[in-house]
């Protein structure tokens, strides 16, 4: 079994934005909605101070409260990667996914039903990466399964410091950043 | 630059977690006066029309609740699975099992209107009326499904917000408590309004002091685990207790809400004063209030270090 993963060197990411303009493009993200962003987090006192900047996106987390609360099954976790996915027909727009994020990753889309990142598992499956770790001009994403030791994520989280968003609620999440 | 911190439910769910607790609060209360044989005793017992009376209630906040879905003509798809770690899933079942429990509590005392009607359908509901009054014992288990049944709905709207551990001021173990209490509460108010028996506007006003006196209790029990639970449930429990949700928390849900009703109708049950519409009207105010705030701010509650504690998130 697969467990597909993302890598985000946050020392190398600019906050450019190529990833959210590739994601809306890939996707068709309608105006005003998006599946990712760019948080820029100041940590510290003056004058010592650090900046990490994330691209952030669905966590795909290993415990997704999304799926749990979903009453109709329209929320689930795919076969393959464990990807977590939204069927749009299954969905009526109750809005409890969008309640149990930690991380607001879902929104509502314009035609009623729940919507987030998907890994852009349809490009996965063709054995393509995400669209926003292909055009990443600093190289700072990594996809790949966590499954296979050998995978570039699995060498990176091995040999580098690494935190996830929000451990504390439980979720298990399956996006990394890694910090000097 | 957007927000990705939602505005998730508007009035939609905090009015039909409200009606749902009313609704159960009713069928506890009715069941209660079924279950102990009160009903034989009175020809007017709130009991006979209290059923009624859910019935539309409950409609109402399924109304509610239908306004606020986002793709309603998928509405039927809560029916076609059960899924076992879902409170909405669970919420929308129980719901179906509400309506055939009020309707066998309608039937024990048809009103008299429907009695004398012409029919098939309104003959047979008379007979089967008949033969339940016939049967004390199928009567009593109607009461007892009538408190099961609004127990457990009354129970899932408090269980439907702390499911969802993202916001800590609903990540609470009693809020379920709350809620059922804050129901009944309701509910004894309500139907100490519309009863037509003035023992039982009294005995009901003194059980409303009994919810409202539990419910302050078990809110300052709700207050005291926030506080002391994470950095995170405490900074949600200040969105109540001094934050921007604070004076609609205090004045209206703590003030207006329990405390000002409880000492009208105590001085009432005393007989310092007389029973008027006052107290009840205050306490389905309240009640009503309870759901707004907690909905309200639950939603703005969030974990610290989250996007949106320090951080500047950007398109």
């Amino acid at each position: 079994m697969a467990r597909y993963a993302m890598v985000i060197d946050t020392g190398k990411c600019v906050g450019c934005m190529d990833c959210v303009v590739a994601c809306k493009t890939e996707n068709n993200i309608p105006d005003g909605f998006s599946r990712d962003w760019i948080v820029e987090q100041v940590k510290g006192k003056f004058p010592n101070l650090h900046m990490e900047i994330r691209s952030e996106r669905c966590n795909h987390c290993d415990n997704p409260p999304c799926v749990y609360c979903c009453p109709t099954g329209a929320s689930h976790i795919h076969d393959k990667g464990g990807v977590v996915l939204i069927t749009a027909g299954k969905c009526i727009g109750c809005k409890a996914c969008l309640a149990a994020c930690p991380y607001d990753a879902r929104f509502i889309h314009p035609d009623g039903y729940a919507d987030k990142c998907t890994f852009c598992i349809h490009r996965v499956e063709q054995g393509l990466d995400p669209a926003c770790v292909a055009v990443c001009p600093t190289h700072c994403m990594t996809f790949g399964d966590l499954e296979d030791p050998q995978s570039e994520v699995s060498k990176l989280l091995a040999s580098r410091n690494h935190h996830t968003i929000l451990p504390e609620t439980g979720t298990r999440p399956q996006i990394y950043y890694m910090v000097k | 630059m957007i927000d990705p911190s939602l505005q998730i439910w508007g009035w939609e769910i905090p009015v039909y977690l409200y009606l749902g607790g009313l609704v159960a609060g009713i069928m506890i209360i009715s069941g209660y006066f079924l279950f102990s044989g009160r009903y034989r005793d009175s020809s007017v017992c709130s009991c006979f029309i209290s059923p009624l009376l859910g019935l539309g209630l409950l409609s109402l906040g399924m109304l509610a609740l239908f306004l606020d879905l986002e793709h309603k003509l998928h509405t039927w798809r809560l029916y076609t699975t059960f899924e076992i770690a879902s409170p909405m899933s669970w919420g929308a079942w129980i719901l179906i099992l509400v309506y055939p429990v009020l309707l066998a509590s309608m039937i024990i005392r048809l009103p008299e209107s429907l009695k004398t009607r012409q029919g098939k359908i309104y003959s047979w509901l008379t007979r089967l009326s008949r033969v339940m009054n016939s049967l004390p014992m199928l009567v009593k288990n109607v009461g007892i499904l009538n408190m099961l049944v609004g127990g457990t709905l009354g129970m899932y709207t408090g269980v439907l917000l702390s499911a969802l551990g993202a916001r800590p001021l609903w990540s609470s173990s009693i809020l379920w408590l709350l809620f059922l209490v804050s129901g009944l509460s309701s509910a004894a108010a309500l139907v100490h309004m519309i009863t037509r028996d003035p023992g039982e506007r009294v005995l009901l006003a003194k059980a409303d002091n009994g919810f409202l006196t539990f419910e302050l209790f078990v809110m300052a029990i709700f207050i005291v685990s926030l506080t002391s639970t994470s950095a995170a449930h405490l900074q949600a429990a200040s969105l109540l207790l001094s934050g921007s949700y604070a004076p609609a928390f205090w004045v209206f849900v703590v003030a207006l809400g329990i405390l000002i009703p409880l000492l009208i109708q105590f001085l009432a049950v005393n007989r310092k004063i007389k029973h008027t519409s006052l107290a009840p009207i205050l306490v389905l105010f309240g009640g009503l209030m309870l759901r707004l705030v907690i909905v309200y701010a639950g939603q703005y509650s969030h974990w610290l270090g989250s996007p949106h504690g320090n951080s500047i998130s950007l398109f």
